[in-house]
């Protein structure tokens, strides 16, 4: 089944007419997603390589039957996508936009769960999703891996990359980038305990860095809940205390955040954590083989 | 971006949260002025993004102008714990009766915010936590509707402040909840909040964080940009919007990605163990589809530093696959030496991922003084920690 995509998943861009949309579209459509729509105020009527254009998600949603929507939208209007596509009623909104100011945010994901928790939200500043062989949301590259039966969950795109591409010959059942702001909407711990639900996963790498609790508490849940192998790996252990790296949430604030604290909290939890990707990679490969 | 104290009160001031009169000085003579048009006793104040000023000795009482002066003197050109004084905030002395503790901030956990309040203040609230939990009253804010008077005064209450402060101190609660919403704001503290001996309730104290990414609607918070105390290869290297962090050690690093770049640098730490301890010596991401241009301008800034003895530049080959980014490393080598500046440092390329054959081909190909290849990301910093190791 894949988590939270798979070849049924009928996807809409918001902002397809833009330069990001329309170069990702075709490369979503490329890895074989079924790209149903695209909505950009005011282009209505036109065609991006042969997908319809929508002034608005609701008329996207109502000629379509899209249900997934991926945001290639500029920062200062991302809020009032997400919202719109919420009120659609999408059962998931991939936010790629990287420099979401965290009140919109903040924002966007107090009304998603006030509207009742329907509306999954993944980032935002993330890669998007991929279940390998059956749809692609977002920009992570899909020629690198293959369908399999790991699953992967990652605050970082390129780190994805390369644990999608070190563990090619094994392959993927799905592909979580789940971002590096201080606010996203879907959690290590949301993606685990999917993939510990999903019949086609075996095993889960998990990824994280520094900045935030959230690894640590996915080590907690993960030691309470899930039964299939984990391997981690965390980024940041050189960072220094006070700078923002890269990633608006990759900061170490005082003593809290630290690369250390989240290795030793997955440690104790019965998590291996490699130290460095290929290493992590290579404690993936051994699990699966000893399967 | 986290703001000095006298920033932070001319946000609290802005907002309509009751502050001490006060001036900036950056020098004694500044100072003079600013404590002769206070009038009375002032307290002179160390203005640096630590905490800890008082002990040591960067916050002082002084009776008038000419005290001011000397304090003053004193303090700047200080160095509090790596950051050396540049600005004292001279500010009128209060009376103090009573200190308390109120903030708001963005609780990442529960994907909301936070407002706190606490009887205990003047002290590390982090140690009121740890040791006094039931004294720091919580409560989450909803970021859509935020703070209105009759929830602050609850909270207040639920905090155990004196009644005849509960209503001034819920005010002002409510008014930094403007401070945090209509500034873009991912912290607001005062601590200490202060009861005086007139009675009223003032800001003593306060520290705030700006989120950076809301500045395309926030022109007003470049002028907080401290300019004289970043360093000048970060501030050399925002000009030209590179996402750019300066360390200590002797391996430059540029790459693709923020968590591979991280990822990068602790490989780099591993790696340089063997040789003496060779660190990292920057944090570079140019980002996934990163230009010839790019790639130079990065280049630049890394061969640059003086610390740096040698270049690691890790690519992993997505959207842009590494054939691209080799012709942006052998461009970008030629724009440098038409820049007129000498390659004289050893580089490490290392690509993986799509098309990383090619890339290595035309590395291979174009045969640049200096430039060397490697497979694997750990194979490659072992190789540019050893370089660093030698250059030492």
């Amino acid at each position: 089944m894949a988590i939270f995509l798979n070849e049924k998943s009928r996807v809409l861009v918001q902002g397809i007419t833009g330069t990001e949309g329309s170069r990702h579209t075709r490369r979503m459509i490329a890895a074989g997603t079924n790209i149903v729509a695209g909505v950009t105020p005011g282009k209505s009527g036109q065609d991006v390589d042969g997908v319809p254009v929508f002034n608005t998600v609701d008329d996207a949603v109502r000629e379509t039957g899209a249900d997934v929507s991926v945001l290639f939208v500029p920062p200062r209007f991302a809020e009032a996508a997400v919202v719109e596509a919420i009120d659609a009623g999408l059962s998931l909104a991939v936010v790629i936009s990287e420099g979401i100011p965290v009140h919109d945010t903040a924002r966007f994901w107090a009304y998603a769960q006030a509207a009742g928790d329907t509306t999954r939200i993944i980032g935002p500043n993330c890669p998007g999703l991929i279940s390998p062989g059956q749809s692609n949301a977002g920009i992570i590259p899909a020629d690198i891996t293959k369908r399999g039966r790991i699953g992967l969950v990652s605050k970082s795109g390129t780190l994805t990359y390369q644990m999608m591409y070190e563990l090619r010959d094994f392959g993927f059942s799905t592909c979580v980038g789940i971002g590096g702001d201080p606010i996203v909407g879907t959690t290590h711990i949301d993606c685990l305990q999917a993939f510990e639900d999903d019949s086609e996963t075996d095993a889960m790498v998990m990824i994280g860095e520094i900045g935030g609790d959230a690894e640590e508490r996915a080590a907690e849940y993960i030691k309470a809940n899930i039964s299939k192998p984990v391997v981690g790996y965390v980024a940041g252990f050189t960072a220094p205390e006070g700078k923002t790296m890269g990633h608006a949430g990759a900061i170490v604030s005082g003593s809290s955040g630290t690369a250390t604290a989240k290795r030793e909290a997955l440690e104790a939890a019965g998590v291996r954590v490699g130290r460095t990707p290929s290493e992590a990679a290579a404690l993936m490969r051994e699990t699966m083989l000893a399967r | 971006m986290d703001l000095l104290e006298h920033q932070a009160q001319e946000l609290f001031d802005k907002h309509g949260v009751p502050v001490s009169r006060n001036r900036v000085a950056s020098t004694p003579d500044e100072a003079y002025a600013a404590a002769a048009e206070i009038g009375g006793r002032v307290v002179v104040k160390a203005q640096v993004k630590t905490g800890g000023r008082g002990k040591a000795g960067g916050v002082k009482l002084s009776d008038g102008p000419d005290a001011a002066r000397e304090v003053a003197s004193a303090i700047l050109g200080m160095d509090i714990k790596g950051h050396t004084v540049h600005k004292v905030l001279v500010t009128e002395a209060s009376d103090i009766v009573d200190e308390y503790y109120v903030s708001l901030l963005l609780d990442r956990g529960d994907r909301s915010f936070l407002a706190m309040v606490s009887g205990e203040g003047g002290v590390e609230i982090e140690q009121v936590a740890a040791e006094k939990p039931e004294a720091l009253a919580r409560l989450q804010v909803d970021p859509a509707h935020g703070l209105d008077q009759v929830t602050a005064l609850r909270l207040v209450a639920d905090a155990g402040l004196p009644a005849d402060v509960c209503g001034d101190v819920a005010s002002i609660l409510v008014r930094l909840w403007d401070v945090f919403r209509k500034e873009d704001a991912t912290l607001v503290e005062i601590n200490p909040l202060a009861k005086l001996a007139d009675g009223t309730v003032r800001a003593l104290d306060g520290k705030v964080t700006l989120d950076d990414s809301a500045r395309f609607r926030q022109p007003g918070h470049g002028q907080f940009v401290d300019v004289s105390a970043t360093d000048p290869l970060e501030l050399k290297a925002a000009e030209r919007h590179l996402n750019y962090v300066k360390l200590n050690g002797a391996v430059g690093v540029i790459g693709n990605g923020a968590g591979l770049v991280m990822s990068t640098l602790d490989v780099v730490a591993y790696a340089g163990e063997r040789y003496g301890g060779v660190r990292p010596a920057n944090f570079l991401d140019i980002g996934g589809g990163a230009s010839a241009e790019v790639m130079a301008n990065g280049l630049e800034i890394i061969l640059g530093d003086p610390d740096v003895r040698s270049v690691f530049v890790n690519v992993f080959g997505g959207i842009t696959a590494c054939d691209a980014v080799a012709n942006g490393i052998v461009q970008a080598l030629g724009l440098l030496s038409s820049r007129s500046e000498a390659i004289t440092k050893p580089l490490v390329v290392r690509l993986d991922g799509n098309n990383a054959k090619e890339g290595r081909r035309i590395l291979a190909e174009a045969a640049l003084v200096g430039v060397r290849t490697a497979d694997t990301m750990d194979g490659a910093a072992q190789l540019a920690a050893e370089l660093a190791g030698k250059g030492a």
